[in-house]
């Protein structure tokens, strides 16, 4: 299988962004983010400890359940959705080919 | 006054450390941070974290490293000024240095250590449009005087141990209380959660959950929030008071205007000894940048080591400084004054 898959991320002012994401690196949507120098912080590093990786998924992918220790960090963030993830707890995975995201606003 | 050879500006590992390595060259330390407490985020985020990356640590919990930090750095007997954030920085015509903390606390010294991380914690606000033009008049972030609140109406928000403590607080004191909270579960300590369960059950506080406040309204003073609930949607809930509780968040603040070299939240060294474009003035650990920068606590402790051998010669500019090995010297702490 390609070890590739195609990331779409609309940032806070609508634009779109085509990202292209390694699924063999152990990555997750928050650093791929970075990688790309989209605007997100990743304060904590990953730990989901901070809610800056804050997103929606837009598209049905077939996603693992959101942590307790997730639900609790989206606690922290504002105008959560049903649809609401932290970045850096999604990995890179071949199921993910063709995800769309949108970043969540963030506070001053 | 303060007077101290080397001012800190962050308690976090690197800036603790940098009392060690300053202490070995018989150079004094204080620390300032806008937290309460010295360890940075390692106290303040994460504190139950192991981190694996410490040399000849191969599992240590955040907490417990700076209680080790704290124990290594005592002989030198840093000073603190905790909770208070440096406002204000300005070179004096003697060539050294005056920080005034957002409190009004004066230090001087003739070097200074930002070691910042990622700036200073300060609480989250909620992205709302108009929320600045409440802030003090109806909007808090924090509880300063609860006796503010007395007989008043207050929705909190948040899900968290402030939220569900303050909102048992209040309950005593306000008129109303209402807690808007995003899910039906609270993390937090269950017995909070318990407690504010059976007020709500009382009739004591109004528990809106599955909620968040999205609007403000009021005409220069604050006199309801828009609060949209699932199933229900959005509607006008009238109160005196909305206190969003959630959580701190790092931001550069007061750092980013002295002058220094900033690109992309972070100020520029050389790497020869981790000092920025102000003679005098050293950025170490995360808040840093320079070609190749990992964000690492390790990587900081390397810089805190390499610039106290250059800020020596800014405080003893008629000195001569020989290098020594702990293992041959040992680690001789300051008298007590």
């Amino acid at each position: 299988m390609d070890a590739v898959i195609n990331v779409t991320v609309i940032d806070r002012e609508g634009n779109t962004h085509e990202l292209e994401g390694p699924t063999d690196m152990n990555m997750n949507l928050m650093e791929l983010c970075k990688a790309y120098e989209l605007p997100v912080e990743g304060t904590c590093g990953g730990m989901a400890l901070c809610a800056s990786c804050h997103m929606y998924v837009l598209t049905v992918h077939d996603l693992p359940e959101p942590s307790e220790e997730e639900e609790d960090m989206l606690d922290q963030a504002f105008f959560v959705e049903a649809n609401s993830r932290l970045g850096c707890q999604i990995r890179l995975t071949p199921e993910l080919d063709g995800i769309t995201v949108r970043l969540a606003p963030v506070g001053e | 006054m303060i007077e101290t050879d080397i001012l800190i500006i962050g308690a976090g590992p690197v800036g603790l450390f940098t009392v060690f390595e300053a202490g070995l060259l018989k150079m004094r330390c204080h620390l300032i941070d806008s937290l309460p407490q010295p360890g940075g985020q390692l106290t303040e985020i994460y504190p139950k974290k192991p981190i694996y990356d410490i040399p000849g640590y191969p599992s240590v919990l955040a907490g417990e490293l700076v209680k080790n930090l704290m124990e290594q750095i005592a002989p030198f007997q840093p000073g603190f000024t905790l909770g208070e954030r440096a406002e204000t920085l300005e070179k004096l015509d003697d060539g050294s240095f005056q920080l005034i903390t957002n409190k009004g606390t004066v230090h001087r010294a003739p070097v200074v250590a930002i070691a910042g991380g990622l700036g200073c914690f300060e609480p989250r606000k909620p992205p709302i449009d108009n929320i600045d033009e409440f802030e003090d008049h109806g909007v808090d972030y924090i509880i300063k005087d609860p006796e503010v609140y007395r007989d008043k109406r207050v929705v909190v928000a948040g899900g968290g141990d402030s939220a569900l403590d303050w909102t048992i607080f209040l309950a005593e004191l306000a008129k109303e209380v209402v807690l808007v909270h995003r899910r039906t579960g609270f993390r937090g300590a269950p017995d909070s959660v318990e407690k504010v369960e059976e007020l709500a059950r009382s009739g004591r506080i109004h528990l809106i959950t599955e909620a968040q406040v999205v609007g403000l309204s009021g005409n220069g003073r604050l006199d309801a929030v828009v609060i949209d609930q699932k199933d229900k949607g959005e509607f006008l809930h009238p109160t005196d008071h909305f206190v969003p509780l959630f959580g701190l968040s790092p931001k550069l603040g007061p750092i980013g205007e002295w002058g220094l070299q900033i690109s992309n939240n972070a100020i520029e060294v050389d790497t020869f000894d981790y000092s920025t474009n102000i003679p005098g003035i050293y950025a170490i650990g995360d808040i840093n940048s320079y070609p190749g920068k990992l964000k690492l606590i390790l990587c900081g402790f390397h810089e805190a080591t390499l610039m106290c051998q250059s800020a020596f010669k800014v405080v003893n500019p008629d000195k001569k400084l020989s290098f020594k090995y702990t293992t041959v010297t040992g680690v001789t702490g300051f008298e007590t004054a």
